[in-house]
């Protein structure tokens, strides 16, 4: 009876089950390949894709089909002709001499006996396949290079590490610990990112705090109109205001500092916050300030010991939702900081459209940009939670 | 000196509504006042009033001899224990406590100091490192007292602090806040809608009903003496049993006619209803003074009543029953031993000199 009631449970929370499962494989498989990718070296990255790297290596099922049956498993069952030496197979340069070796006779008898011969993509295929055996060819299956062509911005032909040990890199690169700091590369960016993405999410979330301690606990003129305002606010796209802000930046000399983005994103950020911190003040018990005041608070004490601590869980996840809308923004890092304070997001539309080839690069710089959220995510989760709950359950 | 007065005190929420109908009362001090009355009757902001989170509209509130109209609620030294207890769930019961006291810049061995003796009183001096959360409602209602009490205040105020408990820990608080009166002697202002908590702690009760006082007395004073019908079926439980009666008769036989039952009027009130133009009044008697007529008490004035009844609750030491008799209903309390029985004709004894006489109009008390 017990068993067959949990089966029962079990069985009626399937498809709850089944749709969490869903959306954990929507979410990781992308990410997965974004990560596997990105440690793949260019040219792999051009050939395959990223769920190949479990496979065989290229070459190795036709090896066995035409050849392994006399030269064995690592070909080294004929001594007098070891496909495992690179002397042997460092004589073939092309596919087509390795196909007029197999066309000859051995001893009388043909090369290949009663094996049918393999077609000219199949040769080529197993000649490939020979190199890796005899280590001719070294397959480097996972490489950094990446990250570091992505970190230092390099735009060339081959790696940076490569282009530095030759000693032909690009002049804007000195291949010392400085290249880190390169506009051009994804760590200054990153640095510029959180430049950009700190401020501007303490800043309207203080000053919202504020703001929605007024709007909750203070009794002005219009406080109601005022709120609803603020809370229309939220509906003005901020392309709107694109232009009209790009000319008083422009005539405060703004444009392209810090300032000019933190002032924007906090002008964006305030409505939401205030209508979300005031919510959740709205709903905290009118006694417990009352017994506060009576206790000898001021307004400002209130704030502070009370309001700030209890509103927590809120402006956490206030503070999540911001800080991610302004590290993913590039709208608005764009406009207003552009090519001279660069961003995470403008550098990787950077390089989409000017390096078409550059994917494996393109990857390890998105992945490098998914890091920090990433992170937040996962450490602040609880927060998250308890934020989007807020105020539905008793605390 | 720590006196209240409220003198003439009106609020008013928007033009038609007013919470508080020009109160005028003077609470003494060391005197535990309860103000009671039905759920809006504007107890609360009475006392939310002398509290200062709500501005008088006109009329004037004195703590001792300082008018308090304009001062700041912190500056009015009171202190408050809420219907929610409103305890800062962050903090520890110890800082909850002390909050008050650090606001005021005590040194802190005397916060301590207070916090442990308060905490001693109050029987919580285990839970001092707890978060409210992890408190039962007993003794949060506990801490809230305690609160309360280290700010040593002039006037405590209590907002229906019990109204959250269970029965039984509401019995036993009730006592415990008598005894910290007692213990502390301090003005004690208290608001309750039950009338039972008013009349076991009260040293003066005022009844509230739509803003207006309505009468303010001892327990004993509104239990024997109400003013007017709403007293007297408000302090009582089971309340008074009220019937309409018709002045008949004269001289030395004038009755109250109810219809089913007639009952002699008390010979102290003859002359005054005599005087008066008027023959419909009502007519109200408590349950304990209808007695089953097998065992009414000795000694008294009684008129008998037939009635029948239609539910028995038997209380044990005593037994409700609801009785009808022609278009009256009525409790009586009668002796355990009664042997009523639902459904059944039982003879009634009514003491008739216990009978309250109100006038039917204006329901004001005659006797």
């Amino acid at each position: 009876m017990r068993v067959s009631k949990n089966f029962g449970q079990r069985l009626s929370g399937l498809p709850k089950h089944l749709v969490l499962l869903g959306i954990c494989l929507v979410w990781i498989v992308p990410t997965v390949g974004l990560l596997v990718t990105s440690f793949r070296p260019a040219q792999e990255v051009t050939d395959s894709g990223w769920w190949t790297v479990f496979n065989p290596p290229k070459g190795r099922a036709s090896y066995q089909t035409f050849c392994a049956s006399c030269h064995g498993e690592n070909g080294d069952a004929i001594p007098s002709a070891n496909l495992a030496d690179p002397a042997v197979i460092g004589q073939f340069t092309r596919s087509i001499q390795l196909q007029a070796v197999l066309r000859k006779q051995f001893n009388g008898q043909p090369h290949m006996g009663s094996v049918p011969f393999p077609n000219a993509q199949e040769t080529a295929d197993i000649l490939n396949y020979l190199r890796v055996l005899s280590g001719i060819q070294r397959t480097q299956q996972f490489t950094l290079d990446n990250y570091v062509d992505a970190l230092v911005g390099y735009r060339g032909r081959g790696t940076y590490t490569q282009d530095c040990a030759a000693g032909t890199q690009p002049v804007d690169l000195k291949c010392d610990f400085f290249d880190l700091a390169n506009p051009r590369g994804m760590g200054r960016a990153f640095l510029n990112t959180l430049i950009v993405a700190i401020p501007a999410t303490i800043l309207p979330i203080f000053i919202a705090a504020f703001a929605a301690y007024a709007f909750a606990w203070l009794h002005f003129p219009l406080r109601l109109w005022m709120f609803a305002l603020l809370v229309g606010l939220q509906v003005v796209p901020l392309q709107m205001t694109l232009i009209p802000i790009s000319r008083l930046y422009a005539s405060l000399g703004l444009n392209g500092t810090f300032l000019a983005v933190w002032l924007f994103h906090t002008g964006f950020g305030l409505p939401y916050a205030i209508y979300l911190q005031r919510n959740f003040l709205g709903s905290l018990p009118r006694e417990l300030f009352e017994s506060a005041y009576l206790d000898g608070a001021s307004h400002w004490t209130a704030f502070w010991k009370l309001a700030v601590p209890l509103a927590m869980p809120a402006i956490a996840s206030l503070a999540i939702f911001q800080f991610l809308w302004v590290w993913n923004d590039l709208l608005v890092a764009l406009v207003f900081l552009g090519g001279e304070n660069p961003v995470l997001t403008y550098q990787i539309s950077n390089m989409v459209t000017s390096l078409g080839s550059g994917w494996q690069v393109l990857t390890a710089a998105a992945f490098l940009s998914m890091l920090l959220p990433m992170i937040i995510f996962f450490s602040l989760q609880r927060y998250f939670v308890r934020g989007m709950l807020a105020g539905s359950v008793k605390g | 000196m720590a006196s209240v007065r409220y003198d003439h005190v009106t609020k008013q929420f928007s033009e038609t509504v007013k919470a508080v109908n020009d109160l005028s009362l003077d609470i003494k001090d060391k005197e535990f006042l309860v103000l009671v009355g039905p759920s809006g009757c504007g107890k609360t902001t009475a006392l939310r009033l002398l509290a200062g989170l709500e501005e008088i509209t006109s009329g004037t509130i004195s703590i001792g001899d300082r008018v308090v109209n304009d001062v700041a609620p912190k500056d009015r030294d009171i202190a408050m224990v809420f219907q929610s207890y409103a305890l800062y769930p962050h903090m520890s019961v110890f800082d909850n406590m002390a909050f008050g006291l650090k606001l005021r810049k005590m040194p802190k061995s005397d916060i301590e100091k207070r916090v442990k003796e308060a905490a001693g009183i109050l029987g919580i001096d285990h839970l001092l490192d707890r978060k409210p959360k992890q408190l039962s409602g007993g003794q949060r209602q506990r801490v809230a007292v305690g609160r309360a009490i280290v700010r040593e205040p002039k006037v405590f105020l209590f907002d229906e602090p019990l109204s959250n408990l269970d029965a039984k820990l509401r019995v036993e608080t009730r006592a415990g806040i008598s005894k910290l009166h007692q213990r502390l002697g301090t003005t004690f202002i208290y608001v309750t809608h039950d009338q039972t908590e008013a009349m076991t702690m009260a040293t003066r009760i005022a009844v509230m009903k739509d803003g207006i006082l309505q009468q303010i007395g001892t327990p004993s004073e509104l239990y024997d003496h109400p003013s007017n019908v709403f007293v007297a079926g408000f302090i009582g439980s089971p309340s008074m049993n009220f019937f309409n009666g018709k002045l008949a008769g004269s001289n030395g036989n004038m009755v109250f006619d109810m219809g089913a039952f007639k009952l002699p009027v008390p010979a102290d009130i003859r002359e005054t209803l005599r005087a008066r133009n008027d023959d419909q009044y009502v007519v109200g008697i408590r349950p304990e003074d209808i007695y089953d007529a097998a065992y009414q008490a000795p000694d008294i004035e009684s008129s008998a009543v037939e009635a029948q009844v239609d539910v028995v609750e038997p209380m044990g030491s005593e037994i409700f029953l609801n009785l009808l008799s022609g278009e009256n209903t009525f409790v009586a309390r009668v002796d355990p031993r009664s042997g009523a029985r639902a459904g059944n004709q039982v003879g009634l004894a009514f003491n008739v000199n216990k009978v309250h006489v109100f006038d039917k109009k204006s329901e004001i008390t005659l006797r």
